[in-house]
């Protein structure tokens, strides 16, 4: 009764005109993100941080406008992926295999709009499981010390490596980069400057603002130009979209799908490291196992559109469930909304619960308004977001690059961190080129501080004695977790994303 | 190879890294760790994770020729310039040049380039700032 209790107050708080603008304004432009190739969830979101902030809103605001673009960037993901067989961003990848056949066949409506449900169903549940899941994961880590926190951090960097890189030692690189590019600035304990080799500007720190889009929106300008592919313009014949409503028959067929692959997807979001594009993977996979006896999937089977669409959705809200409880982001979209939370101010985490109650259930309410809107969005407007894939990347990415400078410059004012933003750019090119993974070094950058500071901290109140870092059973375990997690993907991760690539492509050649 | 020249880039750079973490001053006021032993102990796992790297090179990437290379280095300098030049030439020219450019680049006909430049930048001057009300930067125009 105290959730729905509580649940009552954040719908007081979302249901004012303005936070309902907002929400509209983000499952708007976040579906048209997704559906667009090239923008997805992350740098969507990132490039609208900065007018979030410059517009003067509140932490309620500002991430109610946010986190219904990462929905609605969740949404419009499978909308270039039905229509075009490109997938609008990396979840989406899994329902290319079933959605573009489809579409093929003339039934592009019906999976549109039955992807559209199976994103509400997933999306849905999984908010569901945040509401109770959350202040349960609270009561544990109320129990944090210092050193648990510190073991915590190193939890999540050491798993996050495991899906996202087939190679475990670029994560721990692009893990400790961002640690190192935290540590520039004035050392908060004691005052001295760091690394800032006599820079004025570096006085402050590198301002992750900066460097969460310099990373993931101008890297992605330089790929595009690098590739010059003017792809998608080609590719905008007019497929038949045909009627916009499933027929009942098929939404009952796939309704056990939905249920199962939203849990599933909301387990695969919650635990670190994993994130909505492992949810989609294996609720493919998953469905693919039980229900497929005809051999139908990967030819146009509606259920394989409505069981990645399910997962990837219901995984995105998981992925909220340690950003709100314990600080952690265990994906890349939220450790960019974890930057915003950092930058008005808010120290996500157990005292988020305790301190800003407002905030995290009129967030939680927002989430379920954003996803009745995105279904009523969704589904009859879908022909209008269907035009949108039609601008090509040659008249977009100019404007990515400018909403970037313009975002950042009207933070700060200042032509420096311009400058960083393009070294930023630059630089994540060259990761990506190398394939490493970019999520570490921003969740580095994020969280470095704070990591050494309960370092210290636990350490000081233990008299310099570093065991005290190992001391509680807690504290054990989660070492113990984090070197599993560290390991296991070793031996494992790699199958599994030798898997999701033969995927892939077998469905490139099923085209 | 490119991992190899990379793990052997990162291994330098966490040598730097732990040479300047070794000249922070300490403070006469400092806690039982200090500013230097977070630094030091990521230069050692960056160190140890290039050497990794360097050792277990994954399979080269697909570098672009050089062409593409310069094109890259130019797009880099154009958008180093848009934020030299921004104070001075005001959001809309600024703007207009910079997205003109890289729609140029990314393989736009000359005219429709000018058209999506001027089209970006008096699109964003309107929806930022008539609009929302974000202040850009001015020129010796006022706009």
């Amino acid at each position: 009764m105290d959730i729905l209790s509580s649940l009552a107050d954040g719908f007081g708080v979302a249901l004012t005109f303005q936070n309902l603008g907002l929400a509209l304004l983000g499952c708007f432009l976040g579906t048209i993100m997704g559906a667009l190739p090239g923008l997805g969830p992350s740098n969507g979101v990132a490039i609208l941080i900065p007018l979030a902030f410059t517009l003067g809103l509140g932490p309620t605001p500002s991430l109610i406008l946010l986190t219904s673009v990462y929905y609605g960037a969740m949404y419009g993901g499978r909308i270039s992926s039905i229509l075009l067989n490109i997938p609008g961003d990396e979840p989406a990848m899994m329902t290319c295999l079933d959605g573009h056949p489809m579409a093929k066949k003339g039934l592009a409506g019906e999976a549109l709009s039955l992807s559209g449900i199976a994103s509400f169903v997933g999306a849905f549940i999984a908010t569901w499981g945040l509401i109770l899941l959350a202040p349960q994961l609270v009561k544990i880590a109320l129990l944090f010390g210092p050193a648990e926190y510190f073991a915590l951090f190193a939890l999540a960097f050491m798993t996050l490596g495991g899906v996202s890189s087939t190679n475990q030692a670029k994560s721990a690189f692009a893990a400790m980069l961002g640690l190192g590019l935290a540590m520039i600035g004035v050392d908060t304990q004691t005052g001295v400057p760091r690394f800032t080799f006599g820079e004025v500007h570096l006085y402050d720190g590198l301002d992750f603002l900066v460097a969460i889009v310099g990373l993931f929106a101008l890297s992605e300008v330089f790929i595009f130009l690098e590739e010059r592919h003017g792809n998608s313009d080609a590719k905008g014949k007019s497929l038949i979209i045909g009627r916009l409503t499933p027929p009942w028959a098929m939404v009952k067929a796939c309704t056990p799908t939905m249920l199962r692959t939203s849990v599933l997807g909301f387990v695969a979001g919650v635990l670190p490291g994993a994130g909505a594009s492992l949810g989609s993977f294996i609720s493919y996979s998953m469905e693919k196992r039980l229900v497929d006896k005809a051999g139908t999937f990967g030819t146009g089977d509606p259920r394989g559109v409505a069981a990645p669409e399910a997962g990837n959705n219901a995984a995105a809200g998981g992925a909220l469930v340690p950003m709100l409880a314990l600080g952690v982001p265990g994906s890349g979209t939220t450790a960019v909304l974890l930057a915003v939370l950092l930058s008005l101010n808010i120290t996500p985490g157990p005292l988020l619960f305790a301190n800003n109650p407002d905030v995290v259930w009129g967030l939680i309410a927002a989430l379920f308004i954003a996803n009745f809107m995105l279904l009523a969005m969704n589904i009859p407007m879908v022909g209008l977001f269907t035009r949108v894939l039609m601008v090509p990347p040659k008249v977009l990415m100019p404007i990515v690059a400018m909403v970037s400078f313009v975002g950042i410059y009207g933070i700060s004012g200042s032509t420096f961190d311009l400058y960083v933003m393009v070294a930023f750019g630059v630089a994540g090119w060259l990761l990506r080129k190398l394939d490493i993974p970019l999520v570490p070094v921003i969740l580095g950058t994020l969280l470095g501080n704070a990591m050494e500071n309960n370092l210290r901290r636990a350490i000081t109140i233990d008299d310099g004695n570093w065991w005290t870092l190992i001391d509680s059973p807690l504290a054990i375990g989660l070492w113990a977790v984090a070197i599993v997690g560290f390991v296991l993907p070793l031996i494992v991760g790699a199958r599994i994303k030798a898997r999701m690539r033969r995927r892939d492509e077998e469905g490139a050649i099923a085209d | 190879m490119s991992d190899r020249i990379f793990g052997v880039f990162g291994v330098l750079l966490a040598i730097g890294f732990a040479i300047a973490a070794l000249q922070i001053e300490e403070s006469f006021l400092s806690d039982a760790v200090g500013p230097k032993a977070f630094p030091l102990i990521i230069a050692a796992i960056l160190g140890l994770s290039s050497a990794v790297i360097a050792l277990k090179p994954d399979a080269a990437p697909h570098w672009p020729s050089l062409a593409r290379l310069a094109e890259l280095a130019a797009a880099a300098v154009v958008m180093l310039l848009y934020a030299r030049l921004l104070p001075e030439l005001g959001f809309v020219f600024a703007t207009a040049l910079a997205a003109a450019y890289l729609s140029w680049r990314l393989g736009n006909a000359v005219l429709m380039a000018i058209a999506t430049g001027i089209g970006t930048s008096v699109g964003i001057y309107v929806i930022f700032h008539l609009v929302l009300g974000l202040s850009l930067a001015r020129g010796p125009f006022g706009f």
